[in-house]
C-alpha cells in the first residue's frame, strides 16, 4: 500500500493525526499478526511467512494486516510471529504452519499448539507473550515499539505516540528547561562510558555558537552487541525523535547519524524513516509550525572499530582516517566538533530513551532503576545460553536473573556455567560469585568490567579463559589505529603471549609479563580503545589466574579448547572401537590392538583431530603424567 | 566527502584500482597519498579483485564460544584458500568479519551481505558452497 503524505503544520495536526490513527485502530475489524522481520528472523525466512500469510488471506478473502516489524528479541526461537489481538506467540514457524495457523488462531481465535512457546518439549505452553519467562522480567523503555510497529511505516510510530515527545517539549518547555529534564532524570549515555547525557547537552549549548551539530553514533562495533542495530532497523523514528529534541534544546541545525556498513536493513530503514519524517514536515523547516529547523542525514561507516570513538568518528564523518586526537577541545567545545561546530554525539540507545523521559515524565523514569544509573538497558544476550535474543531490564537487576530467569540458564544444562563476559572488547569477565550482583554503571566497574554498549556473552566450562582473552587481544590488535605506540604495539605484543600460552609454548613469567604490559597500555594510550584493551585479560588474570598457570605451568587446558595441551588417552570402558579416530589422525599416533586402542604419545601432535571425531566421548585429554603410553 | 567517493567508486568496480585513486585525488585535489591513506585505514575497502560471491565467516564473540573457527577451518579446506584470499577463478571470496549482529544464530556466514546461514556446524559447509555454487551459476 503507497502512503500519503500531508505536511503537518503545527502540533494540533499532530494530535489529531494521532487520535485518528488510535481511533481507525481501535475500530479495525481486520486480523492482524506481527511477523519479526529483524535481521535474525529474516535470515531464518520471515519473508516467506509473509508471502504466504498474503496467499492464505487472498485465498479466503480475509481482510489480514501484516506488520512487519522489527526484532522482537527472542532471536532464538526465530522467525516469530504474534498474532493480535490476544498477543499469542508463535515461534520457529514454518510456511507450512502458515495454513493452519492462519484458519485456526487467526480466524477462529483457537491457539496453534504445535508452535507454541515451550520452556521444555515436553512443558506446557505459554499462549502470551507476557507469559513466556523471556518476556516477564523485561522492562521495554527503549524498545516499547520495537516489534509492534512497522518501522517502514511513520503512520504506525505516530499512533503508539511517536514524536509525542516533540509536540510537548515544542508547545510547553524552554530549551532550557528541557536540559534540566535530561539532567534530573540521571540518562546516562549508552555508548558504554555513562557520561550524563544532560551534562554533554547543557557543555553543547554553552559553547555560544550559533550552528551546532547532533550526531548519533551508531557505529556499533563490539562483537557480540546488536542493541543499536535492532534499534534503528525496528524503530528509527525514537532515534529522530531523540535527535530533534536535542536540537531544540541545544539549538542544533544538522544531524548525521554514522552508521556501520554491515548494517544495510539498518540503512534503509532509517532512510525509510527519515523521508517519511520530512514529508511530513518533522525534520526540515519549520517543524511543527514552530521556529525549530532540524534535518538528519545518514553517513555509512567504512569499517573500523575505533571510529565508535567520538572523536575518531567525527573525523571518519569529515572523511579523514578515523583516528582519536586528544581533547581538548571536546567535541562539545567550539572549534572542537564535526567541521568545527559544536557537537553534541550521544548513542542510539541514549536518543531513544529521550522521547520517554520527555512524554512520562521524570517521575516515572526515575523510580526505574538505581541510585546513580536509572532508567533501562538494552542488553544482547547471547553465548553459551538457552534464550539468546534482545532483552530490556532495568537497571539493578542481577545477572542471576538475566542468565537464569530470562536468559533459561545454560544452552547445555550439563554444562555449569563459568563466567558472563560483558561490555565486549573493552569489557571484562565476571565469574559466577558476583553473579548476585546488581548491574548498573558503577557495581561492574568495581569488579574490572564495564557495562559497555550492552554486549552480554555467556560462557560455560568448555570456555577457555586465555583463548577468550586471546580473541578478544586479536581483534583489539588489528582494531588499533595506530596512533599510540603503546596500543599499537603493546595490544600486538600481548597477543603474542597468549597465543604463545595457548598453544602449550608458555613461558614462566609470562602471566607477569601480561599483567605489566596491560598497565603499560592503559596508561599510555589516548583513547578508550586503548585504554580498555587489556580489560579482558587483567580480569581473567585476577579471577582465572589458576586457569593460566596451568596452561603455562603444566601446558593444560581444562576447558580443552587449546590444542597442542595436555596428554591424550582413550578410556576403553566408553570406547566403542569403531576405530574413527585412528582415521582421524594425521600422525599415525593410534594404535589398534586386538581389543583396544590407544594413542602414542611420542608421535601424538595434541592437535584435537580424534578428540573432536569420537562420538562417545571416550578420548580423555588431562594433564600430563611422568607414565606415558607409547609403542615401545 | 572523500570516503563516500571512495565507496560509491567501489561499488561500481568491486573494488579500488590505483588509477580510480589517482583520479579521484586529481578531482577532489587531495594528494594520492591522503587518499591512499584513508583508504587503507578502513577495512571495507579493497585494492585487489574480489570473486563474484563473498563468503564472510562471522568471528564475534558469541560466533567465537560456538565454535566459528571450525566452520572458517573446515571453508578454507573445501575452497583451497586462505581467509582474505579469492578462488583462482574469481568465484569465490573468503572473508571473516567482527560481527553481523545475529548472535542469537551463532556461528554465522553471510552470503554477498544479503543470504544469511545461522547455528552452522563444520559439516554444513558443504551445503552452503553447493548453494553459492548453484545460486550464482558459477563452479568453483
Amino acid at each position: 500500500m503507497e502512503l500519503t503524505f500531508k505536511r503537518l503544520e503545527n502540533v494540533k495536526d499532530l494530535d489529531n493525526l494521532h487520535k485518528k490513527l488510535r481511533k481507525e485502530h481501535q475500530e479495525s475489524t481486520a486480523h492482524r499478526v506481527r511477523v519479526c522481520c529483524g535481521t535474525a528472523c529474516q535470515a531464518t525466512g520471515s519473508l516467506k511467512l509473509i508471502d504466504q500469510f498474503e496467499k492464505e488471506a487472498a485465498q479466503k478473502q480475509v481482510n489480514l494486516e501484516i506488520v512487519k516489524t522489527g526484532c522482537q528479541g527472542f532471536c532464538q526461537r526465530g522467525p516469530v510471529v504474534i498474532q493480535d489481538p490476544q498477543e499469542i506467540f508463535y515461534q520457529k514457524v514454518k510456511v507450512a504452519d502458515v495454513p493452519t495457523l492462519f484458519s485456526d488462531s487467526v480466524l477462529h481465535g483457537v491457539p496453534y499448539r504445535k508452535q507454541l512457546y515451550r520452556e521444555f518439549a515436553l512443558s506446557d505452553p505459554n499462549e502470551k507473550v507476557q507469559d513466556i519467562p523471556f518476556y516477564k522480567k523485561q522492562k521495554r523503555l527503549a524498545l516499547h515499539r520495537n516489534g509492534v510497529v512497522d518501522p517502514c511505516n511513520i503512520y504506525d510510530a505516530i499512533r503508539e505516540d511517536g514524536y509525542a515527545g516533540l509536540a510537548k517539549v515544542i508547545t510547553e518547555m524552554k530549551p532550557d528547561e528541557v536540559i534540566e529534564i535530561m539532567k534530573k532524570s540521571g540518562l546516562r549515555g549508552r555508548g558504554g562510558a555513562g557520561f550524563p547525557a544532560g551534562l554533554k547537552w547543557e557543555h553543547t549549548k554553552k559553547s555560544g555558537a550559533k550552528i551546532k551539530a547532533v550526531v548519533c553514533n551508531g557505529d556499533e562495533g563490539d562483537p557480540g552487541a546488536f542493541m543499536d542495530r535492532s534499534l534503528m532497523e525496528g524503530d528509527p523514528h525514537s532515534v529522530l525523535e531523540g535527535m530533534l529534541i536535542n536540537a531544540y534544546a541545544i539549538g542544533a541545525q544538522f544531524g548525521y547519524i554514522y552508521v556501520r556498513h554491515e548494517y544495510p536493513l539498518a540503512v534503509k530503514n532509517l532512510g525509510v524513516a527519515i523521508n517519511q519524517a520530512r514529508s511530513l514536515g518533522l525534520l526540515g523547516k519549520n517543524i511543527l509550525g514552530s521556529s525549530l529547523e532540524f534535518d538528519i542525514e545518514i553517513k555509512e561507516g567504512a569499517g573500523a572499530f575505533v571510529c565508535g570513538e567520538s572523536t575518531a568518528l567525527v573525523a571518519s564523518l569529515e572523511g579523514e582516517r578515523g583516528m582519536p586526537r586528544p581533547r581538548p577541545p571536546r567535541l562539545s567545545e567550539a572549534a572542537g566538533g564535526l567541521w568545527n561546530m559544536p557537537t553534541n554525539l550521544n548513542n542510539v540507545e541514549t536518543f531513544a530513551n529521550v522521547p520517554t523521559i520527555i512524554t512520562k515524565g521524570l517521575d516515572y523514569y526515575t523510580k526505574i532503576g538505581t541510585e546513580k544509573s536509572k532508567g533501562t538497558k538494552v542488553f544482547a544476550l547471547t553465548g553459551k545460553i538457552k534464550n539468546t535474543g534482545l532483552i530490556e531490564v532495568p537497571m539493578g537487576i542481577t545477572l542471576r536473573e538475566i542468565i537464569f530467569d530470562i536468559g533459561g540458564g545454560m544452552l547445555n544444562p550439563e554444562r555449569q556455567f563459568k563466567a558472563v563476559q560483558t561490555g565486549g572488547p573493552s569489557g571484562g569477565c565476571i565469574p559466577a560469585q558476583f553473579l548476585d550482583m546488581q548491574v548498573d554503571f558503577d557495581t561492574l566497574a568495581t569488579v574490572g568490567s564495564i557495562m559497555g554498549s550492552g554486549g552480554m556473552v555467556v560462557l560455560d566450562e568448555d570456555d577457555c579463559m586465555v583463548d577468550v582473552a586471546k580473541f578478544f587481544l586479536s581483534f583489539t590488535k588489528s582494531e588499533s589505529c595506530g596512533k599510540c605506540p603503546p596500543c599499537r604495539v603493546g595490544t600486538w605484543q600481548m597477543y603474542e603471549i597468549l597465543d604463545r600460552i595457548t598453544a602449550g609454548r608458555g613461558e614462566k613469567g609470562d602471566i607477569e609479563r601480561l599483567e605489566k604490559m596491560g598497565k603499560l597500555v592503559v596508561a599510555g594510550s589516548l583513547c578508550g580503545l586503548g585504554n580498555s584493551a587489556p580489560n579482558p585479560v587483567l580480569s581473567t588474570i585476577k579471577y582465572f589466574r589458576e586457569e593460566y598457570e596451568e596452561h603455562v605451568n603444566d601446558k593444560y587446558c581444562r576447558a580443552k579448547r587449546c590444542q597442542g595441551m595436555g596428554s591424550y588417552r582413550i578410556l576403553p570402558e566408553h570406547c566403542i572401537l569403531c576405530g574413527l579416530c585412528k582415521q582421524a589422525c594425521a600422525f599415525d599416533a593410534v594404535v589398534e590392538l586386538r581389543d583396544k586402542f590407544f594413542i602414542d604419545q611420542d608421535y601424538c601432535t595434541r592437535c584435537k583431530a580424534c578428540y573432536s571425531v569420537c562420538p562417545t566421548e571416550a578420548i580423555l585429554i588431562e594433564k600430563r603424567s611422568a607414565h606415558a603410553e607409547t609403542r615401545k | 566527502m572523500l570516503i563516500a567517493v571512495l565507496q560509491r567508486v567501489q561499488e561500481k568496480i568491486g573494488f579500488l584500482p590505483e588509477d580510480a585513486m589517482k583520479m579521484i585525488a586529481e578531482r577532489l585535489s587531495l594528494s594520492l597519498n591522503n587518499v591512499y591513506g584513508v583508504a587503507s585505514f578502513y577495512k571495507h575497502f579493497h585494492f585487489k579483485p574480489r570473486g563474484k560471491n563473498i563468503v564472510k565467516v562471522c568471528m564475534g564473540t558469541a560466533c567465537h564460544v560456538r565454535g566459528a573457527r571450525s566452520v572458517l577451518t573446515e571453508m578454507e579446506q573445501q575452497l583451497g584458500i586462505k581467509e582474505g584470499e579469492t578462488t583462482k577463478d574469481m568465484s569465490v571470496t573468503l572473508e571473516t568479519v567482527g560481527c553481523v549482529g545475529c548472535c542469537a544464530l551463532a556461528p554465522v556466514v553471510t552470503i554477498n551481505d544479503k543470504d544469511l546461514f545461522g547455528e552452522l556446524t563444520p559439516r554444513m559447509v558443504d551445503d552452503i558452497i553447493n548453494s553459492v555454487r548453484s545460486e550464482h551459476g558459477t563452479h568453483v
